[in-house]
């Protein structure tokens, strides 16, 4: 498939997704009263603020030490009995993954949920070496079956409406047609998914936070299926990007009572699962992904995002996420932070995501662990018009806009500038086929600027 | 007391009863007010849009423009905001530190410099409250409702004051208006919902006007509510704290 062909920007994608408004209100309600459920259990704790500028500098000790702990969690989960790899991007890491699936010969695995992975496209990686990987969380099972990416790290399948996950389930399942109970549809995959944990011998997990005192990684799922993917397989294989880790196991004293109730407004996963080594005749595999991360550790004006813990926050706070949806950022990770993280990896292919925003800020607000996100995005679209990743129209536009605007004279003669103003600002991007105008009435030009007349009432 | 009055520029060419209301607001508190007649604009859309680099000479303007002024004052959060982050020259640093450190949004002015206790302005209307992002978040003109912190707003202190004003309540109090300088047409269809869904939430909890101190903000909402046929308007606080909206 030729990729330039068919590639989307986030505008034309919203604009898609906003072609049904009934929608973009249903998907805007559901997010914002997450939004709304985590403001009421981030109020029940009067130290809330505490608890994220302590995250915050805790992660700042790990990514200013990186190396050292990494070398100590590499060193204890060895010690534990564990077999630790070094994958220094997604191809090596889809690399290692597949060599431990193919040592045991199987075709068909579980994997709870890790955004690694997706990061990564394992999934299409391994399914072209020919193995099929069963996705156990229940909303990445849905869009999985749907034959889509996740459009949302904490809630895959968040865009889905309940009826269409019943016809979903009819098509794939066999539930009855028409059904679209809740419940209902969770008992159905509930058994279809058993089936595949009791004969997968090999569970992939994610990992939440890897303590590097003790050599443990920490996972948190609210169904579970972490737990029972692991302790039904014979092969564990946990894989993690490099800036997972914590320093103690205190350390989660903080970041567990930070992680849910700003993803989901719940005060803790219903399971935070500890694995620390394999039990008996059991192997457990953890892989450390790099893919761009020591690079922007490098970087001081991004190296920040690297602290975050992928709660979603952002994302159900971001008044354009909302009204775009997940599928718009065309990244593994959406919203606000997927936007700061995308151009990381691929400049030219992310140059749009930094512009999906207005800057309003109330994404680095939410975040557990303070990562100044709409100054990164501000700092992205600076890095992307330098280095040639903006439309010329754009560039030309701001160009003229920077002459007049700089020269007093200019601006003044162009006062008969109101005509000016109408056509370059705003509008600069596009005045051909004016987009203000599709939507809403242009200002009036009044009878004279203020400088006229403050020249006749002030100066006289 | 002598203070600059920086009118953004859009303010200068299509609203200039935001800037006259701005200027005899202070003239009334005792302020001798100056407007630098060769001042244009802050670079804020160029800068927004990833070209900071081209800014170089706004900048050097609006150095020329505001050196020496005991404060800067400006009705927009959005472009004080810009200045104070961002506004540099290579060889004026520290006349550029000092305009970062004095320019104002005109609220903040009002509240935190001239201790303004009572306004002599009468407006007898339900008014809805956009707080705008920057002057919020950014210059801290209200507390932002993710923060678990006390509550405060200079705006709707000031707001306040006035007589007959009935402040209605807002289903989010601090969502954007979706403006967003030119993402208000690079993404047409998210900044047209977002405006139209912030409106909609003041019209259902009644509001005769919407204001606020960004009129970047309400030139988009007032866009959208002429493009309605509503007979809400959106008037700048500027206005309503002066007693001269015209309605």
């Amino acid at each position: 498939m030729n990729e330039q062909a068919t590639f989307k920007d986030h505008a034309t994608l919203a604009d898609k997704f906003n072609a049904d408004e009934p929608r973009v209100n249903w998907h805007d309600k559901t997010l914002w009263f997450i939004r709304e459920k985590r403001d009421r259990a981030a109020w029940q704790l009067a130290e809330w603020e505490t608890l994220r500028e302590t995250a915050s500098k805790i992660k700042d000790n790990v990514l200013s030490n990186l190396p050292t702990y990494l070398e100590q969690f590499e060193a204890q989960a060895k010690a534990n009995g564990v077999t630790v790899h070094w994958a220094a991007d997604a191809a090596e890491h889809n690399a290692i993954v597949h060599s431990i699936i193919k040592k045991q010969g199987v075709t068909r695995i579980v994997k709870s949920k890790s955004m690694l992975t997706e990061e990564c496209h394992m999934n299409e990686y391994l399914a072209k070496q020919g193995i099929d990987v069963i996705d156990t969380d229940l909303g990445e099972r849905i869009v999985q079956l749907a034959g889509e990416p996740p459009s949302h790290i904490v809630l895959p399948c968040i865009h889905w409406k309940k009826e269409e996950i019943g016809q979903l389930f009819h098509e794939h399942l066999g539930t009855p047609k028409g059904m679209a109970d809740p419940q209902f549809l969770t008992a159905a995959a509930r058994e279809h998914l058993r089936e595949r944990f009791l004969t997968s011998p090999i569970a992939i997990t994610g990992v939440n936070f890897a303590v590097a005192e003790t050599g443990e990684v920490v996972v948190c799922t609210n169904e579970g299926n972490a737990d029972l993917g692991v302790q039904l397989a014979d092969v564990h294989i946990a894989c993690m990007g490099i800036e997972k880790l914590i320093p103690q196991r205190q350390h989660l004293g903080v970041f567990l009572r930070l992680l849910t109730r700003s993803a989901t407004g719940q005060p803790i996963t219903t399971y935070s699962s500890h694995f620390r080594k394999p039990r008996v005749g059991q192997e457990m595999h953890i892989v450390l992904v790099d893919n761009g991360r020591s690079t922007r550790l490098g970087s001081d004006d991004f190296r920040n995002a690297l602290k975050c813990i992928r709660c979603g926050a952002c994302m159900n706070t971001c008044p354009v996420y909302r009204r775009s949806g997940g599928h718009s950022y065309h990244y593994a990770i959406a919203g606000p932070i997927g936007s700061i993280l995308a151009p990381g990896l691929d400049m030219k292919k992310h140059a749009d995501l930094p512009f999906a925003s207005t800057l309003c800020g109330s994404c680095s607000n939410v975040c557990p662990v303070k990562i100044d996100i709409h100054d990164q995005l501000y700092k992205w679209r600076q890095v992307l018009a330098k280095e040639g990743h903006v439309s010329s129209t754009k560039k030309i536009g701001m160009q003229g806009m920077a002459a007049v605007l700089s020269r007093p004279g200019v601006y003044n003669i162009a006062g008969a500038a109101g005509r000016w103003f109408m056509k370059h600002l705003p509008f600069v991007v596009n005045n051909r086929l004016n987009p203000w105008y599709k939507q809403r009435e242009m200002p009036a030009v009044p009878k004279q600027a203020f400088r006229e007349w403050y020249k006749e009432n002030r100066k006289k | 007391m002598t203070v600059g009055l920086f009118i953004p520029c859009y303010i200068d060419q299509f609203y200039p009863q935001v800037a006259i209301a701005s200027l005899e607001l202070l003239e009334k508190h005792g302020v001798n007010v100056v407007f630098p007649e060769r001042q244009t604009c802050c670079g804020q859309p160029m800068a927004n849009s990833g070209f900071e680099h081209l800014t170089h000479s706004s900048n050097e303007l609006f150095i020329d423009n505001f050196s020496g002024f005991e404060y800067i004052v400006s009705p927009s959060g959005s472009c004080a905001l810009h200045v104070k982050d961002h506004l540099h020259a290579d060889k004026r640093e520290h006349e550029a530190t000092a305009i970062r450190g004095r320019i104002m949004e005109l609220t903040e002015f009002l509240v935190d410099v001239l201790h303004v206790k009572t306004l002599p302005a009468n407006f007898p209307h339900r008014v809805g409250l956009h707080q705008s992002c920057h002057g919020q978040r950014g210059l801290k003109l209200a507390q932002m409702s993710e923060l678990v912190a006390p509550p405060f707003s200079k705006s709707e202190q000031l707001l306040r004051m006035v007589g007959g004003l009935e402040l209605i309540p807002l289903d989010r109090r601090d969502e954007c208006c979706g403006f967003g300088g030119t993402f208000c047409v690079a993404e047409e269809a998210v900044s047209a919902k977002m405006g139209k869904d912030r409106i909609a939430d003041h019209i259902q909890h009644g509001a005769e006007y919407i204001t606020g101190s960004d009129m970047s903000c309400l030139m988009h909402l007032e866009g959208i509510l002429r493009r309605q046929n509503s007979n809400v308007k959106a008037v700048h606080i500027a206005e309503i704290l002066n007693g001269n909206v015209n309605a």
